[in-house]
């Protein structure tokens, strides 16, 4: 098992290195428009040198003058000291950054994972116990809906509903306009409100493929021969259901659940965005239209870095769970 | 695969019993056990579902929408329509004088400091006052109507009436006269020996002929070059004084327009608007018989928008689920075929492919294609080739896993004894056992490909204006004006999206369902 474990995460740190390496070279290939435009503006002041000079100054100054793949191994140099530069367009180192913006994603992405299992493994089950029955038609098509609608749109229906109509939320950000005279409750409270409609975006948008996911599963083992055994031998149908096909089904379950615990660090690019919430995924988004190259070289370089470890958590989980998976 | 058509199903009950009272004892075709052929059973087992069949219908719809619509649509793509609006304008600002004007006789100075010397004595009720050695006479002649004579000669007058000219400029010892006699209460007076008569209109007439008029109320024009005629300043006068709001007048070329007039209390003037034609854009037009859906921000169709919207994201669709499915068959199908080191180096960049965020990198694609300003139409097509190419190694996985057990079985080592070629061992024989798996899979990243497009233009970096797409006419609720006022922009487009995903969605999962073996139904 160590052995395995061992192989497979320097398997996946040759991967990343494969990776940040096609990264590189891609944002390396694309017109640095960042740097134009700052060099422009520098060039514009009064008295100011050419704009091909300060073009080249700046290239140097961001360490964008070497070739590609000695500008990589600095990079990557440096990346592994913990050291990702300064971004551009936050002008503040981007680990600072990212420290400041993560937490709001992962908590938004945790309670939107927390919600998600409520509602999708109960409700997957009943659809699987009662295959093809009204409860199951609506489940399976509720679930196809949800993974159907795209998020800008969803959201934005949300919005008008409730922010607009009702007027219960605001529209965008995550404080309110008197964020600063409210106490420390008060203060909770409107950040929470602020969350609401974010969250229930994320949830119903992918709580869909998660009940798919269990459908599917327990489907599998309910026409397996030890469930038709455990009925025959006159259990309830309900312990044969919860005792002994829950149970089964829970292996691939926590894998898929296991694997996708890095994927709450990851931020919600659209929703977060459409919301103006202040997580990584907006704060990305921003920096990537703006062509700010050091941030989204981290910002790449850790979303490959969270599927890496989803899919290490999984196998791994997956070996652990099921006793029939041995690996030598 | 699915000939079914031509079979008839032994469940038909009226052939059934027609055949029996023919011949009971035949052995024809239709006696015989039918045996339906796979491709048969899956489209039963697909037309049983009744969600499938839902998805299917919603696609046929969808289709005829975007491809038939577009030609039938009597409006083009980008094709704008212009309105009249009427918009009020400006036109003119009415003072009510309330200050006492000067009139200066003809040849004579009145500079400011005699006009501020005279308002004091005015004020003061004197009847002269000295300036400059001079001495000035001060005499009222009627209710705030003053004249000035210096040594006896007239001066100027000051008055709170003023006179127009009409045509020529009258002299001052007619207006003189005239304000006289307007102070008086008199109808007629006489100036440089002409006889002129003062009407109640405070027209100033010689003889039958209008040579100007007495009124209190200042007409200036918003915009120099406007004349503004006299018969306009009476009409206006009249309404100001009825404490009319509004007003139809016809100038003299026959034109007819409408003027409103609002009170300023803070400075005391009337503004006079004009309501004006101007030919504009038809924006945010309402649903309307000639535009069932309105029209969008540059005056387009919206129904015509949504049709060619819905082309551009479908065939974006079908481009790049063909792009991925080509790259991952081939791929996959190699690397499962041969195994070894072409299997390890095809999966390990798969897994690479895997570990890239597609959605990130798109993103700063796209951003890229801005700063560049590449052309629409090379742009979607980049947009296509992108997302095809990073789409791919799903497909692969999938081929490659099939394949791997295909291969062990005993129709492989048949292939072989035959002496086929690998190239058609792989592609005739091995590939269209994973047909099915692909079909769905195929069908399922429609969907959501779709959508990544959509979500893509939505955000403004995918298709760009002229094109339409459905993502990039939601686009428009970002602007909120829009979003909470004007629901047929963007919520048609939404509900197209929706219904094509979904469809996609329900068929794939039917056809899932209808494929799998294991199924009872």
């Amino acid at each position: 098992m160590k052995k395995f474990i061992a192989k497979r995460i320097l398997f996946s740190v040759v991967i990343l290195f494969c990776v940040t390496f096609i990264i590189y070279t891609l944002m390396r290939c694309l017109p640095g428009s960042f740097v134009e435009n700052m060099a422009m503006t520098l060039s514009q002041a009064p008295g100011a040198k050419p704009f091909e000079e300060w073009l080249a100054q700046l290239n140097a100054s961001y360490g964008m003058d070497k070739g590609i793949i000695p500008g990589y191994f600095v990079w990557l140099s440096d990346a592994i000291r913990g050291n990702f530069g300064e971004s551009w367009k936050y002008t503040v180192p981007v680990i600072e950054k990212f420290q400041e913006v993560i937490w709001l994603s992962f908590v938004m992405g945790g309670i939107a994972f927390v919600l998600q299992l409520l509602i999708a493994i109960p409700l997957g089950v009943i659809a699987s116990t009662k295959q093809y029955s009204k409860a199951d038609y609506c489940i399976t098509a509720g679930a196809l809906v949800g993974i159907s609608l795209p998020t800008f749109f969803f959201a934005t229906l949300l919005k008008l509903v409730f922010s607009v109509k009702l007027g219960w939320f605001d529209l965008y950000g995550l404080v309110g306009r008197n964020y600063a005279q409210l106490d420390a409750m008060g203060q909770f409270l409107d950040k929470a409100n602020h969350l609401v409609l974010p969250i229930a975006t994320l949830v119903i948008v992918s709580v869909g493929s998660l009940m798919r996911y269990t459908r599917t599963n327990m489907l599998e083992v309910l026409n397996s021969d030890y469930i038709r055994t455990a009925r025959a031998k006159g259990l309830s149908e309900k312990k044969v259901i919860y005792k002994h096909a829950f149970r089964n089904t829970l292996i691939p379950l926590v894998t898929i659940i296991g694997g996708s615990l890095p994927g709450l660090f990851s931020g919600a690019l659209i929703t977060e965005t459409l919301f103006s919430i202040p997580g990584i995924g907006y704060t990305s988004y921003q920096a990537m239209t703006a062509g700010d190259i050091p941030f989204s070289m981290f910002y790449l370089t850790f979303m490959a870095v969270l599927t890496l470890a989803g899919n290490l958590i999984s196998d791994i989980l997956y070996a652990v769970v099921d006793p029939r998976v041995r690996i030598a | 695969m699915s000939n079914n058509e031509n079979k008839k199903t032994p469940l038909d009950p009226v052939n059934d019993n027609a055949n029996r009272q023919n011949d009971d004892f035949s052995l024809n075709d239709d006696r015989r056990v039918k045996v339906l052929s796979p491709g048969a059973l899956v489209a039963k087992r697909f037309f049983r579902n009744r969600l499938a069949v839902l998805g299917m219908i919603m696609l046929i719809g969808m289709f005829i929408f975007s491809f038939i619509g577009g030609l039938i649509s009597p409006y083009g793509q980008d094709e704008q329509f212009y309105t009249y609006t009427y918009m009020d304008k400006e036109f003119a600002g009415v003072v009510q004088n309330d200050e006492v004007r000067y009139t200066v006789a003809d040849g004579k100075e009145f500079g400011t400091l005699l006009q501020a010397k005279l308002m004091l004595a005015m004020n003061k009720n004197e009847t002269s006052f000295t300036e400059g050695g001079v001495t000035y006479e001060v005499i009222t002649e009627g209710e705030e109507f003053y004249s000035v004579t210096a040594d006896g000669e007239p001066l100027a007058v000051a008055s709170k009436d003023i006179i127009n000219s009409e045509g020529e400029e009258l002299p001052y010892s007619v207006k003189y006269g005239a304000l006289n006699a307007k102070a008086a209460g008199e109808t007629a007076f006489t100036a440089d020996g002409v006889d002129y008569t003062l009407d109640e209109e405070g027209n100033i007439l010689e003889g039958d002929t209008v040579v100007g008029y007495v009124s209190r109320f200042i007409v200036s024009p918003v915009q120099s070059g406007t004349k503004i005629s006299r018969a306009f300043k009476e009409e206006l006068e009249q309404c100001i004084n009825d404490g009319e709001e509004e007003f139809v007048y016809t100038d003299e070329d026959g034109v007819e327009s409408t003027y409103t007039i609002t009170y300023k209390a803070d400075s005391q003037t009337w503004s006079v608007m004009q309501e004006t034609e101007t030919y504009v854009y038809d924006r945010y037009a309402k649903p309307s018989k000639e535009h069932w859906l309105g029209t969008d921000t540059n005056g387009m169709d919206m129904l015509t928008r949504l049709m060619y919207g819905g082309r551009v994201s479908l065939i974006i669709g079908f481009i790049v689920v063909i792009l991925e499915t080509v790259l991952g068959v081939v791929l996959g199908g190699v690397a499962g075929y041969f195994g070894g080191w072409i299997d390890n180096l095809i999966m390990r960049i798969v897994d690479m492919f895997y570990c890239i965020p597609s959605m990130p990198l798109v993103i700063i694609i796209g951003a890229a294609m801005d700063a560049m300003q590449v052309d629409p139409q090379i742009r979607m097509l980049y947009l296509m080739l992108i997302l095809g190419f990073l789409g791919w190694p799903a497909i692969a996985r999938l081929v490659r896993g099939q394949i791997l057990s295909l291969r062990e079985q005993e129709f492989m080592t048949a292939t072989e004894a035959c002496g086929i070629s690998v190239h058609r061992r792989i592609f005739k024989h091995l590939i269209p056992n994973v047909i099915p798996q692909l079909i769905v899979m195929c069908t399922m990243s429609l969907g959501s490909t779709i959508i990544t497009e959509a979500t893509l233009s939505f955000l403004g970096l995918g298709v760009k204006f002229p094109f339409a797409s459905w993502g990039n006419i939601i686009n428009d609720v970002n602007n909120a004006y829009v979003m909470t006022h004007y629901w047929f922009i963007w919520i048609p487009a939404g509900i197209c999206l929706l219904i094509t995903v979904l469809g996609f969605n329900f068929v794939g999962d039917g056809l899932r369902d209808a494929f799998d073996p294991k199924m009872k139904r």
